[in-house]
């Protein structure tokens, strides 16, 4: 049975198996996320798609809120919008982002969010504790460094592989993507390196090998090398 | 067993029991029991052995009698003329003496003494207000009874309710009866208790999808929630180790009520004695017939397992609780569903708290009117508490709802220690807040609580005295929530940590104006934004006491007061973190 709710005003009709976030997106009604993938569950975790529903005293995650009838949704008061920046302020200031050197410059979730939410700067403590990068896995790369914990890839490798390859070890901030029982990539034996992690990470946590930036090499010096071999009609030098 | 056979070991017992003229009850709660309180109850054993009088006199060992401040405690019941016949023997034949700081070797005195005048210099007065004042209804049993011996909780009446549920109420009429009664949750939240099993008793088991390991037969499930993590409270310990029996019926007449075969209790892992009791209590109950099937003789089966906590604090919330107990990881999901709908293996699932649990029996038996009749307009019964902190006496309390905190502090309590002056008193953990000291005469129930910033939560009590530096508190409980957050949401991970930081700042001096603004800030985004109540709570602590002491945190944060504290600098290269938020997160 369909249902008649309004989100930010607008009148808008949903089956009653959608989430608020599904119906929004059906009337294009732009909500932000950052947790939430198509295709995986969702846990509602990131809290960036909270929205104002009446009669809730509660914010309440779109992602996983389902449609009432006669539900009244807002999704971009000023409340929610400094909730969001400040969200997006913490995630800056938990771990080294720094975009510049960062290997999804420019193609980057918690990059785009921190532009939407309009964050010229970060008002708290950068606390970039020293992570590992785990370069072991012959094909793919992780840099806890850049890591915002929202669990796509533990997801994407459960639900959509099978494998279950990778879970979270201990808790709070100290928390931290590990494969199997916290080897490194490159020995786990339950990963079949389908990649499907990769494909889900929102920021440059997990990578194709050879695409970060340290590893650009640019081999400059060949040109010298050419031109002068070329010259001097000698190649072996 | 059956309800005639019940009836026979509780008259059996009783009648046992009034043979021996003196009953020496030795506390074996932890606290007592790291006081050495079992030898004391072995030397007695071998002092009576020695001196002939075993026959004469039993020593028994029991759960907590509240006054943990004056363990070891040995309690002593003895006939006033020696009239051993008399099967109900009247309280005023007999005599209570009450010894404190017992050690092993002042059993031969204590022995000697029975008959004659008390040892004076290890009496204490049972007269004092710390007992008269209090109302016992959860903790009836606790230092009566030996936690060990079914027979003890049968002969004081024990699983008669069961029975009677059993063999004279119907579900419905359980649910009505609780529902009557006004009680709420213990757990901290307080939500009706009655509603929820109302709730989990119409849920359908196949509304959502299950998937319940193979050898389980229940689709709907009783948990009892013993994973007391508050700093300062041992409330659910105490019931767990003092009266087992008593959470064990309380979940059967329970899972009877919203038809469920399979109950779980979760207990914390740092409560070896409590699960080792409960493991006895378990194991007897299924021996007499009181858990397993056909309980009673009826065609009602129940089974209860007992799960330990790995020490998550957050695996308290329930929904963290039942991941927990399916074998995954102890995080909190969204609700809706509640439990109460899709709980455990997705079956409805009724979780109570411990305290909530002991409460069930006595209204079964006594009535919905009686306990309603207890407690204020919308707070029925009584709240134990855990009274801690810088008063004379501390220990376990249960006093009606709606009693003052002053009695609670100065009566009950006995009045600050040291001879300072009362500061404030913290509730519910680092969940609630802190009360100062206009508010000592509100009454002490769910709605009065809430209004002044804190929360009755499960019962911790801190009393502070005026040499208490508040913002330090603050501090603390905030460092427990970062150290406990699960990880899960962002704002409970990210933004406790940056709240601590701040805090520690303005305990080093080091904190500006700017740091006050932005800390007060994430208060309101952290309580509003968390996905489970510990991130929801997690800022309480810091807002009452921002409500009630600011002058203590605008002190600090201009530089009038000199930080007392010395805090060890948190391992980060953040120095000057003024300088380095200048710095361009985002490059274009």
């Amino acid at each position: 049975m369909p249902r008649t709710l309004t989100i930010n005003g607008q009148e808008i009709s949903a089956r009653n198996d959608q989430t608020i976030l599904e119906a929004a997106r059906d009337a294009h009604i732009h909500i932000p996320v950052l947790c939430h993938l198509d295709g995986l569950t969702d846990v509602g975790a990131c809290r960036m798609c909270l929205v104002e529903v009446a009669g809730s005293n509660k914010l309440l995650p779109a992602c996983t809120t389902r449609v009432q009838e006669g539900m009244e949704v807002r999704t971009d008061t000023q409340r929610l919008r400094a909730y969001r920046r400040q969200i997006i302020e913490l995630l800056f200031a938990e771990r080294n982002h720094v975009c510049a050197v960062c290997v999804a410059n420019g193609h980057c979730e918690l990059q785009n969010l921190g532009i939407e939410v309009g964050m010229d700067h970060v008002r708290y403590d950068y606390i970039f504790p020293k992570l590992g990068v785990d370069l072991s896995h012959e094909r793919f790369g992780m840099d806890h460094n850049r890591c915002i914990l929202c669990t796509r890839c533990v997801r994407a490798c459960d639900q959509l592989e099978g494998a279950h390859t990778i879970d979270v070890m201990g808790r709070g901030a100290k928390s931290l993507i590990i494969r199997d029982m916290n080897v490194p990539w490159g020995e786990s034996t339950t990963c079949t390196s389908c990649g499907k992690c990769v494909m889900a990470c929102p920021t440059g946590a997990l990578f194709k090998q050879g695409s970060t930036v340290a590893e650009m090499v640019h081999d400059a010096e060949k040109l010298a090398f050419l031109k002068a071999a070329r010259e001097r009609k000698v190649w072996n030098v | 067993m059956n309800l005639e056979e019940l009836n026979a070991t509780a008259t059996s017992e009783r009648l046992a029991r009034t043979k021996k003229r003196h009953h020496l009850y030795v506390c074996v709660g932890t606290a007592c029991q790291a006081l050495n309180s079992e030898q004391i109850a072995k030397a007695l054993q071998a002092e009576l052995k020695q001196r002939g009088q075993a026959a004469d006199a039993e020593v028994k060992c029991v759960g907590c009698p509240g006054l943990c401040s004056l363990g070891p405690l040995v309690e002593i019941e003895s006939q006033v003329n020696g009239q051993a016949a008399a099967a109900e023997a009247k309280d005023d034949r007999r005599r209570s003496i009450l010894y404190q700081f017992v050690k092993p070797e002042d059993a031969g005195e204590i022995v000697a003494h029975l008959d004659g005048e008390p040892v004076k210099r290890l009496e204490t007065p049972l007269d004092q207000p710390f007992f008269t004042r209090q109302t016992k209804i959860v903790l009836e049993h606790c230092g009566k009874i030996d936690p060990e011996r079914i027979e003890d909780y049968i002969a004081v009446g024990g699983y008669q309710a069961l029975l009677k549920v059993l063999t004279e109420m119907t579900p419905q009429q359980v649910i009505d009866e609780i529902t009557r009664s006004g009680l709420r949750g213990r757990g901290g939240a307080g939500f009706p208790t009655g509603l929820k099993w109302g709730t989990v008793a119409k849920s359908d088991p196949n509304a959502y999808p299950t998937h319940v390991p193979e050898g389980i037969q229940s689709r709907k499930f009783v948990i009892c929630n013993g994973d007391e993590g508050d700093p300062g409270a041992f409330m659910d310990r105490s019931v767990m180790e003092g009266d087992p029996h008593r959470i064990l019926e309380g979940m059967a007449i329970a899972a009877y009520a919203v038809g469920a075969n399979q109950g779980f209790i979760y207990v914390r892992a740092e409560y070896p004695l409590a699960v080792k009791r409960l493991r006895t209590a378990i194991r007897q109950a299924q021996r007499a017939g009181l858990l397993g099937s056909g309980i009673g003789g009826t065609a009602f089966s129940f089974n209860v397992d007992i799960r330990l906590g790995a020490g998550a604090f957050v695996c308290g919330e329930e929904t963290a609780l039942i991941a927990s107990i399916e074998g995954g990881r102890g995080v909190p999901r969204p609700r809706p569903p509640f439990p109460a709908e899709s709980g455990l293996w997705g079956c409805p699932t009724l979780i109570n708290n411990v305290e909530t649990l002991a409460n069930v029996p006595p209204i079964i038996m006594k009535g919905a009117d009686w306990f309603a009749g207890i407690g204020t307009e919308k707070s029925k019964g009584t709240k134990v508490f855990a009274l801690t902190g810088q008063v004379k006496n501390t220990g376990l309390i249960e006093v009606p709802m709606g009693i003052s905190l002053r009695e609670i502090v100065f009566d009950i309590g006995g009045g600050i220690s040291g001879g300072r002056q009362f500061k404030a008193v913290q509730t519910g953990g680092p969940s609630g807040g802190c009360i100062p000291a206009q508010f000592l005469d509100m009454p002490v129930d769910y709605e009065s609580l809430a209004k002044v910033g804190s929360i009755m939560g499960s019962g911790g009590m801190i009393v502070m005295d005026d040499s208490t530096d508040m913002v330090e508190v603050a501090r603390f409980f905030m460092e427990f929530c970062m150290d406990e957050s699960c990880g899960k949401c962002i704002p409970c991970r990210a933004g406790t940590v940056q709240m601590h930081r701040i805090l520690t700042r303005i305990q080093e001096g080091r904190a500006t104006r700017r740091d006050l603004h932005i800390l007060e800030e994430l208060c309101d985004m952290v309580k509003h934004t968390s996905l489970c109540g510990l991130g929801q709570s997690a800022p309480n602590p810091v807002i009452s006491t921002l409500r009630y002491f600011r002058e203590e945190y605008e002190r600090k944060v201009n530089g009038e007061q000199k930080p007392e504290v010395r805090i060890q600098k948190p391992e980060s290269r953040s120095q000057n973190p003024e300088a380095r938020s200048q710095r361009p997160a985002i490059s274009s």
